[in-house]
């Protein structure tokens, strides 16, 4: 390791440890808040780890999440809580390894349209067997506290950084990389390029599903139409892309501001949280192609050549 | 004799009705040039392509080093020892110069990872002549060391048999000779290559042996030599003029 890279994970611990002091600050509003980013933290940087590199845009982040919360809903009453989130991201890394070798062999538009179709999908197959089983939405009720929530999310975001990390570091992130340059390339230079980007989607998949099993206790009641809701994956697409997927840090800096806004809108004007997403996409689009990430690299470029 | 390490046999390749390779035969033994040459549309690039994986062919037999490679995945195909450029250059954009080289050593035929990667494409840089230029993006380079960025790549998997796709093409008249100049250097080292080319001068100052396609079947095959005073190729491909 280089004398940097030890700075950098001694500034991201001390900052991980700040962070886990809050609710010691606040145990209502803003430890709400806190936890959505955490939340989306998790969600938004592992979405990054596979559709940063590859480029291929999943949307399929709500079968995962859904899938997850689905997972408590059912086991929480017979299994002890802590191996619920390992049995959800076990499902989700198969579901997007089932799901990565069918449809990673499409690429562009066909890959997106898919992922959508994908949370659709598991959604309505759950309301079939529950609509057999005569049951509906589920009750989650544990003592499981929002406090207890948000430890756990930070912790699965420390996990997913370090991941990402080794990964970033790895033949496998490289070969990612080489991927969403030019596959054509990438299968000529000897990589396996379906191997690789199924491996890195059932990595973001598994994350995904652990997020939604952490969090199914916070929403207390839950049912396909809200565990699965698509909305939940744009948002994620949307936070990372604003961020910027170069680097690592990248979703988290989308997040932040993203939350706060969502959250300022969806209390003062309800109806327009759609508005908020569409506009945000054009300043991704028109004005912030590579995110905040984009963002600094450029300012960085014009304002640091004098040092050089 | 000389090894053999790339053996084609009864090849053919149909795209619906169209044949596009018919029944070639041919063999590649280390440390030889071999050039493909022929019309446009009589089927090299499609031979390129079958021998390097990016398609299977429709029947017949390549072996590499005796082992089956047909229709094998074209990663599988890379590992075991094939290397190619593309007739359109293919950089990696995102990635600098250098980067773009470790590319093929980090999953080749004999694999390289960090420090010992970077060296091997450092070394590979300065032997294509672009030893200058490592840590630039690839947008800012020039047409030929675009192409010499390839060729690096396509060196740094250390490839039983070197694919080149038209390597020489597009190149200015001062390019091109440092371009046969490079390939010549390559083999002198004892690289086995073959070499798909419309520049007839390369093809003679390179070339061991030449095959001559024409609508997807083998019309001649012998020294660059003989091939091009070869009544049926003249007919063929180069008209009266055989410098055309």
């Amino acid at each position: 390791m280089s004398a940097r890279e030890i700075r950098n994970l001694i500034l991201s611990a001390m900052a991980f440890g700040v962070v886990a002091l809050l609710p010691f600050y606040d145990t209502g509003y803003i430890l709400s808040i806190a936890t959505t980013m955490a939340m989306f933290t998790v969600l938004a940087t592992s979405w990054a780890l596979f559709s940063g590199p590859t480029h291929y845009i999943s949307l399929a982040t709500a079968a995962f999440f859904g899938l997850g919360t689905f997972v408590t809903g059912y086991g929480f009453q017979t299994m002890p809580y802590w191996s619920l989130p390992l049995i959800a991201g076990v499902l989700g890394a198969g579901l997007a390894g089932l799901v990565g070798m069918v449809t990673l062999r499409l690429s562009g538009v066909y890959f997106v349209i898919f992922t959508l179709g994908l949370a659709e999908l598991v959604r309505q197959l759950v309301t079939w067997v529950q609509n057999r089983t005569g049951q509906r939405g589920m009750y989650v009720l544990t003592s499981i506290t929002e406090r207890d929530i948000y430890w756990q999310l930070l912790g699965m975001a420390a996990l997913v950084f370090l991941v990402g990390w080794l990964i970033g570091r790895s033949r496998l992130g490289f070969a990612l990389r080489i991927i969403g340059n030019d596959e054509t390339v990438a299968k000529h230079s000897g990589i396996n390029t379906a191997l690789a980007k199924v491996l890195l989607f059932m990595v973001s998949g598994a994350a995904a599903a652990i997020v939604g099993a952490m969090l199914a206790p916070r929403y207390i009641y839950i049912e396909p139409s809200t565990a699965f809701a698509p909305i939940l994956s744009f948002q994620v697409v949307i936070m990372a892309l604003l961020g910027g997927t170069g680097r690592l840090w990248g979703p988290v800096a989308g997040v932040i501001p993203f939350t706060l806004l969502w959250e300022f809108i969806s209390r003062h004007a309800p109806n327009q949280t759609l508005l908020l997403l569409g506009l945000a996409f054009l300043l991704i689009v028109y004005v912030l192609p590579g995110g905040v990430v984009g963002l600094q690299a450029r300012l960085k470029h014009r304002f640091g050549q004098g040092g050089h | 004799m000389a090894r053999v390490v790339l053996e084609v046999r009864n090849v053919t390749k149909r795209f619906g009705g169209l044949v596009a390779v018919n029944d070639m035969s041919f063999d590649v033994t280390q440390h030889e040039v071999l050039g493909i040459i022929g019309p446009n549309g009589s089927g090299k690039s499609t031979m390129i392509n079958m021998i390097s994986g990016t398609f299977p062919p429709s029947a017949g037999v390549i072996r590499l080093n005796g082992q089956d490679v047909a229709g094998k995945p074209a990663h599988r195909i890379a590992q075991m020892g094939v290397a190619r450029t593309f007739q359109l250059v293919r950089l990696l954009p995102e990635l600098t110069v250098i980067e773009n080289v470790v590319a093929g050593a980090a999953f080749g035929h004999r694999r390289r990872w960090k420090g010992e990667a970077e060296r091997y494409a450092q070394t590979l840089l300065d032997r294509v002549g672009l030893g200058g230029v490592m840590n630039v993006p690839v947008s800012s380079l020039t047409y030929i060391n675009t192409k010499r960025v390839e060729l690096a790549r396509a060196l740094a998997c250390e490839p039983e048999v070197l694919l080149l796709d038209e390597w020489l093409a597009g190149l200015n008249p001062t390019e091109l000779q440092t371009g046969i100049d490079l390939i010549r250097s390559l083999r002198e080292d004892g690289r086995t290559v073959i070499l798909v080319e419309h520049v007839m001068d390369a093809i003679r100052s390179l070339c061991d042996r030449c095959v001559v396609m024409s609508s997807g079947c083998k019309i001649a095959e012998g020294t660059p030599a003989d091939v091009l005073s070869d009544a049926e190729v003249i007919r063929a491909y180069l008209g009266a003029d055989e410098d055309a």
